[in-house]
């Protein structure tokens, strides 16, 4: 990896961070759960590096058992996120 | 599917979970956000599956389908009172797909990795380990599978310092030789160890800030794979879910006038006899009131504010709340919802719960938009709240909870408290509210309470 990659990917880094807390701080109160559960949705985009290492592969061996294993988890934890987001979101009436 | 594309794809991911965010900033067009981030979440996954990387589909199908079928389970059956152990299940579930991507990273490694990579590597490892292991014990605690007190024994930090210790120890190794797996594996054993000996210390009603800790680290574990996988969508997405999970933290630290790390440490609410001994026994009688006076009192009201805490979640209560409510309402009393930051398990835990019950958001307020508002009102009724009502907090010195913000719940006129029994708070310290001239105490199961209530205010 490049010093010029590591650079770009710092200051996209930072970026996204102030970018998310200025974001965030204008989420009221009464929606922190479902702001809890569809950040941790989209946090299952560990997903996309699950897929890379278990569809890479060649042949089944031990990168593919333990990136299937990553995709079932990861999986789990985009649809569960988003839909118990939308269950909740759902209820929200006034 | 060229790089380029995918990249650009992937961009597209990322914004539209900044709008899916931005759209939570009101109930009414949150749902909205939620489908754009889904959306973008399919779109980064159908770019990846179109990679000119990926040969094989079979284990990636099938473990999607499997994924898929668990996830959908799991959030179609959960209960809304048992919300916040489901979000640190899920927080595991996340933590731990980043460690293991970084150990296939390793596994795979034939070519040897430069030092920023070998770094960011081991983060994700030792992050996402922790964060799988400290979730499933904070889901255990939650669940009740392990007593919620915090566990302590001696030397329990020094010991927590050398597993620290061991962890870079192994880490160094590692970042000399990365392919030995000896090394490799003892970092990641190490790091899962620290997730669950992290969290032993922390008490049930400490847990809305360890969720929201663990989804910080689950975020910051995700961008670490990402620095290691060259990979933007996963730096972006990661650092937002991290500056959320922080912004949460902090919110919750706040809102108990402590540190992290006073919550992270001090074994907050352990049963301490020095503790005990320092904080006043209340003087006074505490008076235990039957139905009929409280219907009676309820029914001369005209306005109410209802407090609820974590034991209307744990009576699952909320609906017996709401019909309460829609009751007195009907009779012409204002009826109002005064809500804790920190009232629950999670924040927003009990709006959530009112929801559930039909409860309108209009009616919900938060602890400083409604504080002024309790010495104008005739009648609080606290359903299962407790420390977030003691006026120790603000009278008491040697409290445990002084300086922590509090709802002047006992400047109405009458303060009526459906408790369960005569047990002290999760501080472990006694409520003085429970003793004054102005309070009604009603003890029982607080949805029979609520129900018997209603009952006799229709007679």
């Amino acid at each position: 990896m490049n010093p010029e990659t590591i650079i770009i990917g710092l200051t996209m880094f930072i970026l996204a961070c102030f970018a998310g807390a200025e974001l965030i701080s204008k989420v009221p109160p009464t929606l922190h759960t479902p702001l809890m559960s569809g950040s941790n949705a989209i946090s299952g985009i560990a997903i996309l590096g699950a897929l890379l290492a278990t569809g890479h592969p060649e042949s089944f061996n031990s990168i593919s058992v333990i990136g299937f294993l990553a995709v079932i988890l990861a999986t789990i934890n985009v649809v569960g996120g988003y839909l118990v987001t939308h269950r909740m979101l759902q209820m929200f009436k006034k | 599917m060229s790089q380029h594309i995918i990249n650009l794809i992937y961009l597209l991911a990322a914004t539209l979970f900044m709008i899916g965010i931005k759209y939570l900033s009101s109930p009414d067009t949150a749902k909205k956000g939620n489908f754009l981030s889904m959306i973008g979440m399919g779109a980064a996954i159908g770019a990846t599956l179109a990679a000119p990387e990926i040969n094989g589909f079979t284990l990636i199908i099938g473990g999607i389908i499997i994924g898929t079928v668990i996830g959908a389970y799991i959030a179609i059956k959960v209960k809304m009172t048992a919300m916040p152990q489901m979000v640190g299940l899920l927080n595991g579930c996340g933590g731990a797909a980043s460690a293991l991507v970084g150990l296939a990273e390793f596994q795979g490694n034939s070519t040897g990795f430069t030092p920023f990579t070998l770094l960011t590597l081991l983060l994700s490892l030792i992050i996402g380990g922790l964060t799988f292991t400290g979730s499933l014990m904070a889901y255990a605690k939650l669940q009740g599978l392990i007593p919620s007190r915090p566990v302590t024994y001696r030397g329990q930090q020094a010991i927590n310092g050398i597993i620290v210790l061991a962890t870079v120890a192994l880490s160094w190794l590692v970042f000399r030789d990365s392919t030995n797996i000896l090394a490799i594996s003892g970092v990641l054993v190490f790091s899962l160890g620290l997730g669950v000996l992290a969290v032993i210390p922390i008490g049930g009603a400490d847990m809305p800030v360890i969720i929201c800790l663990l989804n910080a680290y689950s975020g910051l574990a995700v961008s670490m794979t990402g620095f290691a996988l060259s990979n933007n969508a996963l730096i972006i997405t990661g650092s937002l879910v991290g500056a959320s999970g922080i912004f949460l933290t902090k919110i919750m630290c706040d809102a108990m006038n402590r540190s992290l790390a006073n919550v992270l440490f001090s074994a907050f609410g352990k049963v301490d006899e020095s503790a005990a001994a320092t904080g006043e026994i209340p003087t006074g009688t505490m008076k235990g009131y039957e139905v009929e006076d409280v219907a009676t009192i309820l029914a001369n009201a005209g306005s109410l504010i209802i407090v609820p805490g974590y034991g209307m979640a744990a009576a699952q209560a909320q609906h017996a709340t709401r019909e309460l409510a829609d009751y007195l309402g009907e009779q012409g009393v204002e009826v109002r919802y005064a809500i804790h930051p920190v009232a629950g398990r999670m924040p927003g835990h009990m709006n959530v719960l009112l929801a559930e019950a039909d409860v309108s958001y209009d009616q919900l307020f938060a602890m400083e938009d409604i504080n002024d508002d309790f010495a104008a009102t005739d009648v609080v009724l606290v359903i299962g709240a407790n420390d977030v009502v003691n006026p120790a907090a603000k009278t008491n010195p040697n409290s445990p909870i002084y300086g922590m913000p509090v709802l002047d719940v006992e400047k109405a006129r009458t303060v009526i408290v459906l408790k369960r029994s005569l047990n002290v708070g999760f501080a472990g310290i006694e409520n003085e509210l429970f003793y004054m001239d102005n309070t009604r105490m009603l003890f029982g199961d607080a949805r029979s309470s609520l129900q018997k209530l209603l009952a006799a205010l229709k007679k």
